[in-house]
């Protein structure tokens, strides 16, 4: 089961160009999902630091919360983002990056997700976001 | 502030280039008035989020925006500096169209010593119909104005 939701993950992450592009991969420990992203030259933003872009950390944390919603309510409910907004409480500095999701609420048509990225230490994040996604509803949709 | 003069305004492409991110995505200063940048990403398919539509990643948008963000803030302290993201709020009003060059154009709209706010916009075909739009605020560290080429002519030198 949790084998099959793995290997959807990576057959989901692999076909994305943007996500091949940050080289992300997914790590998943029973429901709880890890997004990963190695240093790359390409990544950074400011040289002299130097330090990830700022757009690399937002997209990064927001690949996080589609992946999660993929596993969460199901790949086929296509989830979309509506508005996000990021929080920037640490530089991030030229080393390997982790972010983890959270949902907190799923109604029928929009997501909320929380999502925090961090480096060497859980306990010290480089960046928060918060947003909503839409989702294609369950059913076909009367309105 | 005073208003960025052309050779000042030359210095943002340049640190524009300097940006390995900037450069890998192919992005492109297209205008800097005062306080506003305008920025181009041609369409490149490692930018693509959905493959089966071919449109682009909503992160590339994001990077997009906080880049032109950043550019818009040279054009109004007339210079490049170092600066720190706070925070970035994006608004996706429509997927953008495949194979289209995506625009972001970004005002900054108020400057204190310390912080600069901006709004921005991110277009395919017009400004008018968007894409996104975003709102960010960024700490600038005017204590040390990044390295510029030795010379600056003031005039026409």
């Amino acid at each position: 089961m949790s084998e099959d939701v793995s290997e959807r993950l990576h057959a989901m992450l692999a076909r994305i160009p943007y996500a091949q592009f940050l080289g992300v991969r997914a790590e998943l420990a029973g429901d709880e999902m890890t997004l990963i992203m190695p240093f790359a030259e390409r990544l950074v933003g400011n040289i002299k630091l130097p330090a990830l872009h700022g757009g690399v950390v937002g997209a990064f944390m927001e690949m996080t919360a589609l992946a999660q919603l993929s596993i969460s309510v199901g790949l086929a409910r296509q989830a979309r983002p509506i508005d996000v907004t990021v929080e920037y409480l640490r530089s991030g500095r030229p080393v390997t990056s982790y972010a983890r999701a959270q949902i907190k609420r799923v109604g029928r048509r929009v997501a909320n997700v929380h999502v925090e990225a961090w480096q060497e230490a859980r306990a010290r994040p480089i960046a928060a976001l918060h947003g909503h996604f839409t989702l294609k509803p369950v059913e076909p949709s009367t309105d | 502030m005073t208003n960025p003069t052309p050779s000042q305004i030359d210095l943002s492409q340049q640190k524009l280039d300097t940006s390995p991110l900037s450069h890998a995505l192919g992005f492109q200063t297209v205008a800097m008035e005062p306080s506003v940048a305008t920025l181009k990403a041609p369409y490149k398919p490692e930018m693509v989020g959905d493959p089966d539509t071919g449109v682009i990643a909503g992160g590339v948008v994001t990077a997009l925006l906080d880049h032109a963000s950043g550019q818009s803030i040279f054009a109004a302290v007339g210079q490049p500096l170092s600066m720190a993201t706070l925070d970035l709020r994006i608004d996706y009003m429509r997927a953008a169209e495949p194979g289209l060059d995506i625009y972001a154009r970004a005002h900054c709209y108020k400057l204190t010593h310390s912080i600069a706010f901006v709004r921005a916009v991110a277009y395919d075909r017009s400004v008018d119909d968007p894409v996104a739009t975003a709102q960010a605020a960024f700490m600038l560290n005017t204590g040390e104005p990044l390295a510029m080429p030795a010379a600056v002519p003031e005039s026409g030198k």
